[in-house]
């Protein structure tokens, strides 16, 4: 006979989880069968998923060097996923060793995952909390002892955003963390824009990742403008992924809008 | 341009690309390991996702190329080295296949070239197949070693996760488990076709029945008698929550009440999945409610329902004005029941009154109506959707032979009597107040009419009396507000037709009825008490109106004949108050007649005859009016100061015709006579025809008064008519009627 399950929520390895393939893209094996079947999926799609997931995870290191290069310390990594390859503490502390993150994810499994490799990195911890819940990240014990919300933060909200629709209210979410944010702390984002590729495939994507069960919604360049908020752009503004500030200028392409993804950095006036 | 290649491969990475075409690396190194390093970059850049720049890529693998070349240049192959260049490889995160792929092809192509170019091609060869072979080997455990841990990894994350969660779900469920065990309040939580899930300890309780006998069972068993089709709704999820109370019967105990609240539980997806019941024990509260309720409608010394909810009863009835429907009233009041608790005690009287309750409620509930009391030895049956009077007079009979048999109450043996007043009509065609206040009238009726019995309302009656007292409450401020008048009727000596006095006779205008005659208001007047001041304005007016005759038109020989109420008459003042008028109007005394009847004049008051003696001493004429109705002591009358009387207006009727009665001509023959033996004079009134005058002239009768002579007039008749004669002997004109 049935039972009522009291527990809020069950670990469900028959759902796909977004850092989990996410970590597949990126070559890594912290992930399961069902990860794969949609990982797979999402290649029938569309075969060079793969790069656009790197070129996110390449963005994400460009953004934190630049933010390194202009004096950040402290990181706050929101939607952290599974640290694989190329995380925002190594990259961080690589250039500072005294780097402090704070990655942030409320998949349960990529919590654990990321508790147990920071294991040991003083300069780091992990909050398990949903990027609607900024009150609970910014009150977290983890945050008040690694970051010194006086002085400029990195705030990373990194292919993130377009895995909650408006009913979600993610805008909110991301007004409350930046006005958390003291003068000169840089956000950087990336954010799947709308009808960037023929076919209709970013609203595909969309729609595939609904069996992770985040409602997925592509915005438009200006839409995602909007959630920098006050936060003056960075050169050189909201651009497609690869066109952010890229390692060297061969790293571009010809067609950019492949990465279906645009990002930016801003900083706090 | 670099191309990164999909997974499918559609685009392979080109090794000849103009990536490496000479005018982008004009300046890169033409051979040695850095010429290979550079190649290698471009041939494994975007193999695997690494965290790094080009440069730093570069950087990397100008090391590793070094390494290289030292395996291939050595004495032997440095197979250690060159596995440990594989190894490097995936533990920089360039763990993919394809990088391996691409590593060997840029081995073959040109490591030899670049950084042994000295060897013979066959030792080159075979040198570079060694070093293609340990690097593979190692890259491959290497990536195999890192995909196992990395799975170890993940796995590890999961049951870590997962054993929070179900620690979380431990937790919680335990902390469920105490609050859902421990409740004060019922649960039972059920799926949506209704089957009971689980149930707590107090839902056991509060239905008598042990927890694992429900488990199982439809909730529907929790919700007899309701209605199925809120089970459905509900399960439906319209509406989400029902609330309601709800009385439980339980085996072999008490029933009880229950406060029963049903929620519709969802899943995240909005699903219905489980049904919560709960209940709470009401039965306290409802026990105190209901008696409350019972108090406060309930006579507690009787325990019959009280005026409260007897008006509840009637209101319920008076709210359906739509139907044809009848209803019926039993007020009913015990006859003399003061002299029970005057004689025996209020204890003795409250135990009476209990017990004639417990009589009428028995002898009510067989009959199928309901009975209130009202207060004191006031009760009411009320009898709903009466057919008619004699229903109710049925029921009225019932209860006089109910309370006919003698009660015992504390040793003493008591009869009682009832009178009772009854009411029926259609609903719609009266109201409430109505209805009571004829109920209660036709009790009163009862009563006067002699207790005992039964009386039923009467329309007609009523409004008589409704009238009477309409007048009567009227009355009292007729004589302030000067709505009394006098009328005078004469009064002639039969022998010559003389006119010689007159009758005052007072008249009520009254503002809405008009002009009233004496026998409308003089009752009244004299139940009231008002006759006393009426009385006297009378006489004064009289007196004033007959010296103004005097004085003006010659009346000298014309007396005034005034009526005295026995109350007037057996006031102790009346004497002063005659004289003083007298005196006052400046009437001789001889011309002022007091009319008294026979009981005012033998009353029982010692002081009348006294009164009459100084009044007659005075020189007022006395007279007896109506004499012949009443019973006068004829020898007592002797002794009176009296010197006429009136014979009764009866009397006169039977003469009317020339074919007079000879009883009656008779009668009034031997009472003219009797006067006359007296010494009193006669006046004879209701002189309507000519046979009639004729025949009391005949027979010795003194006076008559009448419409054969003149109705009551206005003074002003009376005064054209003396001065007409001018002093002489008036001679009313006889006319036939």
């Amino acid at each position: 006979m049935d039972r009522p399950a009291w527990a809020t929520e069950d670990i469900d390895l028959d759902r796909p989880s977004i850092a989990r393939v996410y970590d597949f893209f990126l070559g890594g094996s912290h992930n399961f069968a069902v990860d794969r079947a949609m990982a797979e999926q999402l290649l029938t799609l569309a075969p060079d998923v793969a790069e656009i997931m790197r070129a996110n995870r390449a963005f994400l290191r460009r953004a934190v060097r630049f933010m390194v290069s202009e004096g950040i310390t402290q990181f706050l990594d929101i939607g952290s996923g599974i640290p694989t390859v190329g995380n925002v503490h190594e990259v961080a502390q690589a250039a500072d060793p005294d780097a402090r993150v704070v990655y942030v994810d409320i998949d349960p499994v990529a919590y654990a995952h990321s508790r147990a490799m920071l294991d040991g990195n003083d300069n780091t911890a992990v909050v398990r909390a949903d990027l609607r819940e900024p009150d609970v990240i910014l009150g977290s014990p983890e945050v008040a002892r690694l970051l010194d919300l006086t002085k400029p933060v990195g705030l990373l909200i990194v292919s993130v955003l377009h895995f909650m629709d408006d009913s979600l209210d993610p805008r909110s979410a991301v007004a409350r963390l930046r006005d958390a944010m003291p003068s000169g702390s840089f956000l950087a984002i990336s954010h799947a824009v709308a009808q960037s590729r023929p076919g209709d495939v970013v609203e595909r994507f969309g729609k595939m990742y609904q069996q992770t069960g985040a409602p997925a919604q592509a915005r438009t360049h200006d839409e995602i403008a909007a959630f920098f908020g006050d936060f003056a752009p960075v050169e050189p503004g909201l651009v497609f992924l690869p066109l952010w500030r890229p390692d060297s200028p061969a790293d571009t392409d010809a067609r950019p809008e492949w990465s279906v993804s645009l990002a930016g950095v801003g900083q706090k006036p | 341009m670099v191309r990164i290649p999909g997974r499918s491969g559609a685009k392979t990475l080109n090794f000849d690309s103009t990536r490496v075409g000479p005018e982008i690396d004009a300046f890169a190194p033409r051979s040695g390991a850095a010429a290979f390093a550079h190649a290698w970059a471009a041939a494994i850049a975007g193999s695997s996702y690494v965290s790094m720049s080009t440069p730093e890529i570069e950087s990397l693998l100008v090391k590793l190329s070094e390494r290289l070349a030292h395996a291939i240049r050595g004495i032997e192959v440095d197979r250690g080295e060159a596995a440990e260049v594989g190894a490097e490889l995936v533990r920089s995160d360039f763990a993919d296949g394809r990088t391996l792929g691409q590593t060997l092809l840029v081995i073959g192509r040109r490591l030899a070239a670049d950084v042994a170019p000295e060897l013979p091609v066959e030792e080159a060869f075979e040198r570079v197949s060694i070093v293609q072979g340990a690097l593979a080997a190692e890259f491959t455990r290497s990536a195999w070693l890192r995909t196992l841990d990395q799975q170890e990894q993940i796995r590890a994350a999961y049951l870590h996760a997962r054993e929070q969660a179900q620690e979380a779900m431990r937790v919680s469920e335990g902390r469920f488990r105490a609050v859902f065990n421990g409740a004060g309040i019922a649960i039972a939580i059920a799926s949506v076709n209704g089957t009971i899930l689980e149930i707590n300890p107090m839902m056991g309780e509060m239905l008598g029945a042990p927890t694992e006998m429900l488990v199982g069972t439809n909730v529907m068993h929790l919700l007899d008698g309701e209605d199925a089709d809120l089970w459905n709704a509900l399960s439906a999820g319209i509406p989400e929550h029902v609330r309601f109370e709800k009385r439980y019967e339980r085996p072999g105990a008490a029933p009880f009440w229950a406060d029963i609240t049903i929620e519709l539980i969802r899943d995240q997806a909005g699903t219905p999945s489980y049904v919560v019941v709960m209940g709470r024990d009401i039965t306290q509260r409802h026990l105190l409610a209901q008696r409350l309720q019972h108090e406060a409608t309930h006579d507690p010394l009787t325990n019959l329902p009280n005026r409260t909810l007897f008006f509840d009863w009637l209101d319920t009835i008076f709210q359906d004005q739509s139907s044809d429907n009848r209803v019926g009233l039993c007020f009913l009041d015990l006859d003399g029941f003061k002299v029970v608790n005057d004689t025996l005690g209020h204890d003795i009287g409250d135990k009476l009154l209990t017990a004639v309750a417990a009589s009428l409620q028995e002898c009510v509930d067989r009959l199928g109506h309901r009975v209130a009391r009202l207060g004191g030895d006031e009760f009411v049956v009320l009898v709903r959707d009466s057919g008619s009077v004699d229903q109710l007079t049925a029921v009225a009979d019932r209860l006089l032979a109910t309370l006919r048999h003698p009660l015992m109450v504390a040793g003493h043996r008591l009869s009682v009597s009832a009178s009772i007043g009854i009411v029926e009509r259609p609903v719609r065609a009266t109201t409430m107040a109505e209805l009571l206040r004829a109920a209660d009238v036709t009790l009163y009726w009862a009563k006067t009419d002699g207790r005992g019995r039964w009386t039923v309302f009467d329309p007609d009656r009523n409004a008589r009396q409704v009238a009477r007292y309409a007048l009567s409450s009227g009355l009292s401020d007729a004589l302030a507000r000067r709505e009394f008048f006098l009328e005078y009727q004469p009064l002639v000596r039969l022998s010559d037709s003389a006119l010689i006095g007159v009758e005052a006779l007072a008249r009520w205008r009254h503002p809405s009825h008009g002009r009233l005659a004496p026998d409308s208001f003089i009752s009244l007047a004299e139940e009231t008490g008002l006759i006393v001041p009426l009385g006297a304005w009378v006489l004064r007016e009289a007196c004033e109106q007959a010296r103004r005759w005097q004085v003006e038109n010659s009346g000298d020989a014309m007396y005034v004949s005034v009526n005295l109420a026995a109350r007037q008459a057996h006031s102790p003042g009346i004497v002063d108050e005659v004289a003083r008028i007298l005196d006052e109007t400046g009437l001789k005394p001889e011309l002022l007649q007091l009319e008294l009847t026979e009981s005012a004049v033998m009353g029982t008051a010692e002081q009348t005859p006294v009164a009459l003696r100084r009044l007659s001493d005075m020189g007022v004429r006395i007279a007896i009016d109506d004499f012949g109705t009443g019973y006068s002591n004829l020898a007592y009358l002797r002794h009176l100061p009296v010197h006429s009387l009136k014979l009764a207006g009866s009397f006169v009727e039977g003469l009317r015709t020339d074919h007079a009665d000879p009883v009656d001509e008779q009668l009034v023959a031997t009472l003219i006579t009797m006067a006359h033996t007296l010494g009193l004079g006669v006046t004879a009134e209701n002189v309507e025809t000519a046979a009639q005058a004729d025949r009391l002239r005949d027979l010795g009768c003194d006076v008559g008064q009448g419409y054969y002579y003149a109705r009551p007039v206005a003074p002003g008749r009376i005064a054209r008519l003396l001065d007409a004669t001018a002093g002489g002997t008036l001679r009313l004109p006889s006319r036939r009627s």
